[in-house]
């Protein structure tokens, strides 16, 4: 980014939102420069964001693709689509797209990129240069994962476990460890200029206490990419080294221990669940607030249980193992300490309802995601409960239940979540407003697509149905059917918003400065779209972030 | 992007105050933005700290599951030679302390001649872990498919032999300098034979971290040569000063953080067998 032209800048600075003179826009990060070097090498945090959500919306639609491969082959009991083989391929593809390339950067790295510097009233993130690095080396690991998944493929499960990924894997195991060593360091470097900017780049007068809950979240999910990705860096590095050199870490027949792997795996990918989930929960307390027109519930403990969340994430990774054989004094702390995982969950959801109890609730759309995700977190959450329980973990491990869990918090979750928050800053980032209508049947959809998709494999999993096989037994098809059916709807739910939002940078009406009546500085202090260095000057900072008295809702104008 | 810091910061006020030419468009202060940076690195090595901790959490379980054999393969290390090196790298890191003081201090050509000295030390460093490295290679111990537990176990015996009696002077400097005897390799039965055998995999176990260990920490010394010339070119210009000495300080972290994971690694590896040893 070079220059910016001064005049369009003064203009700015008067109400953009009202600019009566449609010829001369004012001056916003989207129109200060076009040229395709400004938006490729650009050090703008905003545009940064935009380039993350180009790649992870690939990435969501290549995932997704397997995903539909994988719900179509399981539509019969034989396998007559795929092949055992490629089906393991396929699931595989699934979870290392899904995990690596979308759910683990979707939220921060788009909207935490686009909104925590503005958030905490500064002009960009502490490293902007590093900001920019981390999005190639995560275009650089992407594309390498990709290709070792579609030319030759891998069929380990996103896991890796060895000795299975060290000694009989064929597949391109080493390139996909080595584009996930190349993403963790993404990872890694977007969560440490996170925390040097929230500790380091705040404007005056925002203390730790005012900043919005969203901030907060992106703090917890720092310091987790922080603290975990380097562990799981080095074990794919190890496991690098065993395959090429064949040294045995992992490997009994060389003294080597299997079970090493799964902790040192698991003491970063348990983590990595907070990655994808505290994000949205950070949303949600966004939009919670802002929809029912009331300060939030418990605002420091909101705060600080995403802290806990983050703490706590650290210490329950061994209850992936309870089956591995570890000693049962283990699995026992494991146990307790991964249901005391379901206090900071359980505060926040209960502040959420605080939050709402005599608010006065607008049914925008972020909300409807806001109330498919509470309701999809509450179930994923519960469910978890089931499999930390040692007894009932012997009957469920690895088993359909398992993955209902899991989808439940990552896609009922995170990508709820993600969803809301997209829907929710949309005018903010690109100062269109989308089709309410169709971002209500959107959100309908995904929430009615969803659970039939998911409820079913709860009770698969629980009369015995394994995860990871491409066949299984007649009995089961009318649940599959379901979940197919199910996955068809969830499909067209997801496609929906890669049609209306698009469309509405062309069709859309102008997004006023602040739809929705919100309260934080991107809303009150920011035009839509924001000017490239966020503010005129450093902004006030109101003493409760979460203060309605003051504000109202802007209108919509129809601009054509 | 402009590679420089060029940017025209046509919407802040303070602009016209003219500030530091090292100063970034988004801070507000040389003060705030030299805290950031010190706590990006503060924060980098704690991710470093959890790189190596996966290492060394894969030594804890394995020198506890074979306690003995640890034992054993530590005392085939030359701790006189990790000795050496703990010194040398314990100077660099004075010497690097040395170059942060001038900066601040604003002495362009003090900064540049301790720089020098770090690397220098560094580079011995590394050339002394050539010399281990290459025993290693000579006397099989490299974890691949020609390990030779067996095998090194004598080539010590016949070493400890050999030198017994001789001043450490000689000793030491036979190591680097000393003429080699030829001696015949394994032969491929001997060494199908030594795979067979616990105490060789657990042996070969020990290796395997110690080679990893010691190749990563040497990878990051790899890198801190890189950065001491990037640093040691914008000294060279003058860039460095009282106001402005944020690289050099930086770059000081990371250089004695690389020192303090080898103050680790030289008792794990070193010291942990040496009441075996004959004494090198």
């Amino acid at each position: 980014m070079s220059t910016i032209n001064l005049d369009r800048g003064l203009i700015a600075g008067a109400d953009g939102g009202t600019t009566t003179a449609p010829a001369k826009a004012p001056l916003n990060y989207l129109n200060c420069e076009s040229t395709v070097a400004s938006w490729l090498l650009t050090l703008d945090h905003k545009r940064i964001g935009l380039l993350y959500l180009v790649g992870i919306t690939a990435m969501f639609i290549l995932g997704g693709t397997f995903a539909s491969l994988i719900r179509f082959e399981l539509l019969t009991p034989k396998g007559d689509v795929l092949s055992g083989d490629s089906y393991n391929k396929t699931f595989t593809a699934h979870g290392v797209v899904m995990i690596f390339l979308f759910l683990i950067p979707s939220i921060p790295a788009v909207l935490g990129n686009f909104l925590l510097p503005i958030m905490i009233g500064t002009k960009d993130v502490a490293f902007p240069r590093l900001n920019l690095m981390s999005f190639y080396l995560y275009v650089g690991g992407g594309i390498f994962l990709s290709l070792a998944l579609l030319f030759g493929g891998v069929d380990t499960g996103w896991t890796f476990y060895t000795p299975l990924s060290s000694s009989y894997a064929n597949g391109n195991v080493m390139a996909a460890a080595l584009g996930v060593f190349i993403i963790g360091f993404s990872s890694i470097l977007t969560g440490l200029n996170f925390i040097v900017t929230i500790h380091r780049m705040r404007a005056p007068g925002m203390t730790w206490f005012r900043m919005p809950l969203f901030v907060w979240a992106m703090y917890a999910t720092s310091l987790v990419q922080v603290l975990g990705t380097p562990v799981v860096a080095i074990t794919v590095s190890l496991l690098g080294f065993e395959r090429i050199l064949g040294v045995g870490i992992f490997d009994p027949r060389l003294g080597g221990d299997p079970i090493l792997f799964q902790h040192m795996f698991w003491f970063y990918s348990h983590p990595a669940v907070y990655i994808m989930i505290i994000p949205s929960l950070g949303v949600a307390s966004e939009l919670v607030t802002t929809f029912s027109r009331k300060g939030i519930f418990g605002y420091e403990i909101i705060a600080c249980s995403s802290i806990a969340i983050a703490i706590f994430g650290f210490i329950v990774w061994a209850h992936h193992m309870f089956t591995s054989g570890i000693s049962p004094y283990a699995a026992m702390v494991f146990s307790f300490l991964t249901f005391s995982v379901a206090i900071p969950s359980g505060i926040k959801v209960f502040s959420w309802l605080a939050t709402m109890f005599k608010g006065s609730i607008s049914y925008a759309s972020p909300m409807m995601f806001f109330f498919g995700f509470i309701g999809l977190f509450t179930i994923g959450g519960m469910t978890g409960l089931f499999l930390s329980t040692l007894g009932t973990d012997i009957h469920l491990h690895d088993t359909y239940f398992v993955v209902a869990h899991f989808h439940y918090i990552m896609v009922g979750g995170a990508i709820m979540g993600y969803m809301g928050g997209m829907h929710y800053w949309w005018p903010k980032i690109t100062g269109k407003m989308y089709s309410e209508l169709w971002s209500k049947v959107s959100a309908a959809l995904i929430f009615v697509g969803f659970n039939f998709t998911f409820f079913p494999q709860f009770f698969l999993g629980y009369l015995g149905m394994p995860r990871r096989y491409h066949e299984y037994p007649e009995e089961l098809q009318v649940l599959n059917v379901l979940s197919t059916v199910g996955a068809s709807v969830l499909a067209l739910g997801y496609i929906l918003p890669l049609l209306y939002l698009p469309g509405s940078l062309f069709f859309g009406a102008k997004a006023p400065k602040n739809p929705w009546g919100a309260s934080t500085l991107e809303w009150t202090e920011c035009e839509s779209p924001p000017h490239p260095h966020n503010f005129e000057s450093n902004p006030p900072i109101p003493d409760h972030v979460y203060d309605y008295s003051q504000l109202s809702k802007e209108a919509v104008r129809v601009s054509h | 992007m402009s590679a420089t810091n060029t940017h025209k910061d046509t919407t802040q006020g303070h602009d016209t105050h003219g500030h530091h030419p090292a100063l970034a468009h988004h801070f507000v202060s040389l003060e705030q933005q030299h805290e950031a940076n010190i706590l990006g690195m503060w924060v980098f090595l704690v991710t470093e700290v959890l790189f190596f901790g996966g290492m060394f959490t894969a030594y804890a379980v394995y020198r506890f599951k074979f306690n003995t054999m640890f034992q054993e393969a530590s005392n085939q290390l030359d701790i006189t030679l990790g000795c050496l090196n703990t010194v040398v790298l314990i100077l660099s890191s004075l010497t690097m302390a040395m170059a942060v003081r001038s900066a601040q201090m604003g002495k362009a050509k003090p900064i540049l001649g301790y720089l020098a000295a770090t690397a220098v030390l560094g580079f011995a460093f590394l050339g002394v872990k050539y010399f281990e490295w290459k025993h290693d290679f000579e006397v099989h111990l490299i974890p691949r498919a020609d390990f030779c537990w067996d095998y090194a176990k004598e080539r010590r015996v016949e070493a400890d032999h050999h030198e017994k009696g001789k001043p450490f002077v000689t000793k030491v400097l036979g190591k680097f300098i000393g003429h080699h005897e030829e001696h015949a390799p394994p032969t491929t039965d001997r060494i199908l034979a030594d795979k067979k055998n616990p105490e060789s995999q657990q042996a070969r176990m020990f290796f395997v971290l110690y080679f990893a260990m010691t190749g990563v920490h040497a990878i990051h010394m790899l890198v801190g040569f890189g950065l001491i010339a990037a640093v040691a070119f914008w000294a060279s210009k003058g860039t460095y000063g009282p106001d402005y000495y944020t690289p050099v300080e930086v770059l000081g972290l990371y250089w004695h953080f690389v020192d303090i994971v080898w103050i680790f690694l030289f008792p794990l590896l070193y010291l942990l067998g040496a009441h075996l040893g004959a004494g090198h």
